[in-house]
């Protein structure tokens, strides 16, 4: 158990090393990892910017949506004033989930002993 | 009015905030002291400590106060002050935490590695400080101008003045706990009362909120304009009316149209719709715009993630913040709401700010609950002066004092805070007459357009040059500026002029990105040499660190 952490530490310790002396493999490495972080964040945001920020849009051509009532409330006060807050929270409990999947990919990368 | 709970309340709110700023006086006054401090802190706590420094006036008071007076269309304030977060998570709050930075001019020298861009980021920290700083000492002027009568400048500079002497001579930094407290005394101080109104509204026979006739006055009502308007009276009468002159209703009479604020029932209740109104769908859009990328620039929020003790952490606690905000954020809207059925008298004396405090005693009257419940949002309120002022003030005294006046003693310190609390008491004198959230939009337009770009572009691309960022922030930063101190010093616009202005977000923001990827390729042999360390430690996770 014991000589498994250490050589575990060692391991770590050596592609560390191998990432802060930008070895050509480690550059490449982080560069993957910063393009997928990046690109979960933006795949994210794309589904705000359509989920909410197509909103206002929608409005403006279809005003008959803003009539429409759910138990006496005009729709938008229910997307804006309730539905909106669980969404959002919906979409950073998302992110945060992929993006530590994300870096534990790498770091399994990083840490095969056999590369 | 002559409730005797609610200066008591407001004292008490008062006492403790500062009584835990002198206890810390001993505890902590170095950066180093604020993270030991913080680190013993569950995400929790930290997240809740957050959200208490975050929700501000314009979240507490302004949002309801728009919200009565404009209607849907306003409701973007608290989804967009929500949704900042996100944007904050996504893009900005792990890599940040790696990076080590504890303000954003740290950020941008250890990025970028240049002296004069520390200085911009200085200038607009400051600036964007000031800004926000201004509508919470307008928010504590106006609640103490409504609950005990006193006059205005009183309370804006009571608040400046207990908040200055408090952040100089203990600071508030250490004590997550204090504003974790401020958090859920937020929350509660609207959540509580808000049960009674409910219970109120349906004792009442559930009044429409907007009836078919217009809106009525419920009880006998002497109205004290303070800002000149139009009325347009029910007969079709038109009149002016200035400061200070009184109008008498009595119960049952129909409210009259003012300009400036949806008073029609469908202006009100319906979002703005295409052709007639293309200009509502753009402000709408740009106020989206300012506050989804303005919360990842404003200089106190950034300050508190430093408190998480990794990437991974501040993410874990950014969601929590997110939730808490999102929580909160469902209360004021029904303030604004009922505010149309009990005190549609605001709309006419220009107060809307002023729906969440007098709510409680409009709608459930002058008996024991209504001045307890009064009371308790009235502490709330000044929570939020508080717990905000503070925070943006130890952030902007923090830089006055290391960037602007040299090395940061204690001195100095308590010489920038003095300095950083003064201008913005001045200025809160003199815009009173501005909308609390309004004020603060400015705030998240300039943010949106400085220190987002800059934060987004320096955390994942490579090839943001110092020239860039100097360039993108003086080009979009600067044009945000200049629409604020148009709006706030220059002449009334009317037209597409008065909307590019009022709400700028939608063309600085795209403008500053613009500018800053554009001048950073035409520089590109000025990226750092030290780009692929600084990526490496923005992004690994600390698994790989050890």
């Amino acid at each position: 158990m014991l000589a498994e952490i250490t050589r575990q530490d060692t391991r770590a310790e050596r592609t560390r090393a191998e990432l802060a002396q930008q070895t050509q493999v480690g550059e490449a490495l982080v560069r993957g990892l910063v393009r997928a972080q990046l690109a979960l964040a933006l795949r994210l945001s794309l589904v705000v910017a359509i989920g909410l920020g197509g909103l206002p849009w929608l409005f403006a051509i279809a005003p008959a949506l803003g009539r429409t009532t759910i138990a006496g409330v005009n729709l938008p006060w229910l997307l804006l004033g309730v539905a909106s807050f669980p969404f959002l929270i919906a979409v950073g409990w998302a992110y945060v989930r992929l993006a530590e999947r994300n870096e534990q990919d790498f770091t399994d990368l990083v840490q095969r002993p056999e590369r | 009015m002559g409730n005797e709970f609610v200066v008591p309340a407001i004292v008490a709110v008062t006492l403790v905030t500062v009584g835990i700023g002198f206890y810390g006086l001993r505890l902590a006054r170095t950066t180093s002291d604020f993270l030991v401090a913080s680190r013993a802190i569950s995400p929790t706590w930290n997240a809740a400590a957050i959200g208490g420094e975050y929700l501000s006036a314009a979240s507490f008071l302004g949002i309801a106060g728009l919200v009565l007076k404009y209607g849907v269309d306003v409701l973007w304030y608290p989804v967009g002050f929500a949704a900042g977060y996100l944007a904050l998570l996504l893009f900005v709050a792990a890599p940040l935490r790696r990076s080590g930075a504890f303000t954003l001019p740290d950020f941008c020298e250890l990025r970028l590695g240049s002296r004069r861009l520390r200085i911009l980021a200085t200038a607009f920290v400051i600036f964007i400080g000031w800004l926000y700083l201004v509508p919470q000492l307008q928010g504590a002027g106006l609640t103490l101008t409504t609950v005990t009568g006193s006059p205005y400048p009183l309370g804006a500079l009571l608040v400046a003045g207990v908040v200055t002497a408090n952040v100089a001579l203990g600071g508030m930094r250490a004590i997550t706990f204090v504003q974790a407290f401020q958090y859920w005394l937020k929350l509660t101080a609207l959540a509580v009362p808000v049960i009674f109104l409910a219970l109120q509204w349906q004792a009442d026979g559930r009044p429409a909120v907007t009836p078919p006739d217009g809106p009525t006055f419920r009880a006998a009502t002497t109205v004290v304009v303070e800002h000149r308007a139009t009325l347009t009276l029910p007969d079709g009468d038109i009149r002016e009316v200035r400061p200070g002159d009184e109008l008498t209703f009595a119960a049952g009479d129909p409210v009259p149209a003012v300009s400036g604020a949806a008073t029609d029932a469908n202006d009100w209740l319906l979002p703005s719709t295409a052709g007639a109104d293309d200009r509502g769908l753009f402000a709408t859009y740009s106020l989206i715009l300012a506050t989804f990328l303005g919360t990842m620039g404003l200089p106190h929020v950034l300050v508190r993630f430093y408190t998480n003790p990794d990437g991974a952490a501040a993410r874990r606690t950014t969601l929590v913040v997110l939730a808490l905000v999102g929580l909160f954020y469902l209360l004021p809207t029904l303030y604004g709401v009922l505010g149309r059925i009990y005190t549609p008298q605001l709309l006419l004396s220009g107060q809307t700010d002023a729906v969440v405090v007098l709510l409680p005693g409009a709608a459930l009257g002058d008996g024991l609950v209504g001045r307890l419940l009064a009371a308790l949002v009235a502490a709330g309120a000044f929570a939020a002066f508080l717990s905000t002022s503070s925070g943006l003030l130890t952030s902007v005294a923090g830089v006055i004092s290391t960037d602007v006046l040299g090395r940061g003693s204690v001195r100095g310190f308590r010489l920038a805070t003095v300095i950083a609390g003064g201008v913005p008491a001045v200025l809160a004198l003199h815009v009173s007459g501005l909308d609390v959230s309004q004020v603060v939009g400015l705030a998240f337009a300039v943010a949106a357009s400085s220190f987002c770009p800059l934060l987004v572009l320096g955390i994942w691309w490579r090839g943001l040059t110092d020239v860039g960022a100097t360039a993108g922030v003086v080009v979009g930063g600067g044009a945000a500026i200049g629409a604020v101190l148009v709006t706030v010093l220059g002449p009334p616009l009317s037209g597409w002029p008065a909307t590019l202005i009022a709400q700028p977000a939608a063309w600085t923001v795209p403008l500053a990105f613009t500018v800053m990827v554009a001048v950073s390729m035409a520089t590109r042999r000025r990226a750092p040499a030290d780009i692929a360390a600084t990526m490496l430690r923005l992004h690994t996770p600390e698994a790989l660190r050890m």
